[in-house]
């Protein structure tokens, strides 16, 4: 029997970003899928041979435009580790409420682009519109909507007051409650069900063998999530990862869609963690630190891991960053045999790539 | 991450990885790093129920090192990104792009190779500076 090859990408309407799948096709379903890379590839770890640290903060931020917070948790966390120090108590438990913040912006801007791939255009509108309320909360509080600079070596440079804590619990009790009112639409609409339910299946054991990360690893029952490490505040909030059996895209689907509504009850209860005190170590000179580590945060998409070593210099030796889409694209690989090309695009982006990320 | 770590050589490489993951450990990544003009070291990253573990090997720049995709899949992509930036060649990556994952055929080679045997221009033309302003050594 005949196959036929075609390209997936780089440049598709499911997209945001570019990658490109080699499809090897018979009689409209997926046999093999070949990834190709690099289209955007920057080499920033590169930059730290002429950036100082306080300069990398800025450069891994910019890793990802959306969980730049979390990178630059992740980098600081390495680098203080290296050096000895820890944030103050305030700072870590902000830091865990920008980064959740960041996660239900995340997750709410995939919820919208998986809702149009569907052709749900009034979801993904509804899902869109309160995302732009996360992001008014981190404007107000962090002052940027998406790149939200605010960690430093040795804690963080913002300090909301208790007007703007009490606002932004009060808001995100709104949010939820308008959340939960689309999660009929979300996960029970016949539509959605048929083009999700039994689509790309990871099942538990391909999804340990090929590394998968976050909620594509939990959504086929993996319990597995960087937060129960209890990095940073975690340790000191109640939290249990989402975690579904399925493996399909209406699994991961759901792992998101809860994901973000524990999101929201994190940021709640960090607020009102939140211990008075100093956000900001004030270091003596410039840090140098000496040694390597190896540090991992969950990111929206996974488990986020940074290497750095440094030899007492102010710039580091190297920083390697392996982001979770990068980790996941070797399931999307054996998720995608056996699926119907017309499927093709709700499956890819079930996995919720950031090419950014993965090219950083 | 000192307690975690393990020194291997190539030779031991594929067995011990097999020995992690028969004992349950998740590969998670490879990272590598240039130790000095003639050296690359290659650290192995493998997480089970939440801990780390490591195993380390220094390598000259000329070795060929064999692929552990063959026992961990998911370790395909990384060591192909390892094969374009620092120019180490891979044996049995069961995902070959021959240099190619990231970089075209007049990209700098290695671009993360700062301690080259001598500094020469790119393949096909077209100069490129590292970011420290030193030329990239060509594989």
């Amino acid at each position: 029997m005949r196959h036929t090859v075609i390209p997936f990408g780089p440049q598709h309407p499911v997209l945001p970003e570019p990658i490109h799948l080699q499809l090897t096709i018979r009689e409209e379903r997926v046999i093999e899928a070949r990834p190709a890379l690099g289209f955007v590839h920057r080499g920033l770890e590169r930059l730290v041979e002429s950036r100082d640290i306080a300069q990398m903060v800025q450069v891994v931020e910019r890793v990802c435009g959306i969980c730049s917070m979390i990178h630059a948790h992740c980098f600081c966390m390495g680098v203080e580790a290296l050096l000895g120090i820890e944030a103050p108590p305030r700072a870590q438990v902000l830091r865990v409420m920008w980064s959740e913040l960041h996660r239900v912006q995340s997750h709410l801007l995939w919820l919208g682009l998986f809702a149009d791939c569907l052709g749900f255009e009034s979801l993904f509108m509804q899902f869109w519109r309160i995302r732009e309320r996360i992001l008014d909360l981190s404007e107000a509080t962090a002052g940027n909507r998406v790149i939200v600079s605010v960690n430093v070596i040795g804690g963080v440079r913002r300090d909301p007051d208790d007007a703007q804590l009490a606002w932004m619990s009060a808001e995100i009790d709104r949010i939820e409650e308008d959340l939960r009112r689309l999660e009929p639409a979300t996960l029970d609409d016949p539509t959605v069900r048929r083009r999700t339910v039994g689509k790309g299946v990871l099942s538990r054991a391909q999804a340990w063998e090929l590394g998968a990360v976050g909620p594509t690893a939990r959504a086929s029952g993996i319990a597995e999530d960087i937060r129960l490490t209890k990095y940073a505040a975690y340790g000191r909030l109640y939290f249990e990862p989402v975690v579904e059996t399925d493996g399909d895209s209406h699994a991961r689907l759901r792992v998101r869609f809860r994901e973000a509504l524990a999101s929201l009850d994190l940021v709640r209860r960090a607020i009102r963690l939140l211990p008075a005190g100093e956000v900001r170590l004030k270091l003596k000179e410039p840090p140098a630190p000496h040694g390597e580590t190896v540090v991992r945060v969950e990111q929206p998409r996974g488990e986020l891991v940074y290497y750095l070593k440094g030899s007492g210099e102010k710039r580091l030796d190297r920083v390697r960053i392996r982001t979770p889409t990068f980790a996941n694209l070797p399931a999307l690989l054996v998720m995608l045999p056996g699926v119907s090309l017309s499927d093709v695009p709700v499956v890819t982006l079930s996995i919720d790539p950031c090419i950014s990320c993965t090219e950083r | 991450m000192q307690e975690a770590t393990r020194a291997i050589t190539l030779e031991s490489l594929l067995a011990e990885v097999a020995r992690l993951k028969a004992e349950g450990w998740r590969f998670v990544t490879l990272t590598a790093s240039e130790l000095d003009a003639e050296r690359l070291e290659l650290l192995y990253h493998f997480d089970r129920e939440l801990r780390l573990q490591h195993l380390r090997a220094a390598v000259a720049k000329t070795a060929e090192v064999p692929s552990i995709s063959p026992v961990f899949f998911a370790a395909a992509l990384v060591e192909n990104e390892v094969q374009d930036l620092f120019g180490l060649r891979f044996t049995g990556l069961l995902l070959d792009f021959r240099g190619r994952l990231y970089l075209e055929e007049e990209s700098p080679m290695p671009p993360f190779c700062r301690r080259g045997r001598e500094a020469e221009a790119p393949r096909g033309g077209g100069g490129s500076e590292a970011p420290g302003g030193e030329s990239c050594a060509t594989r």
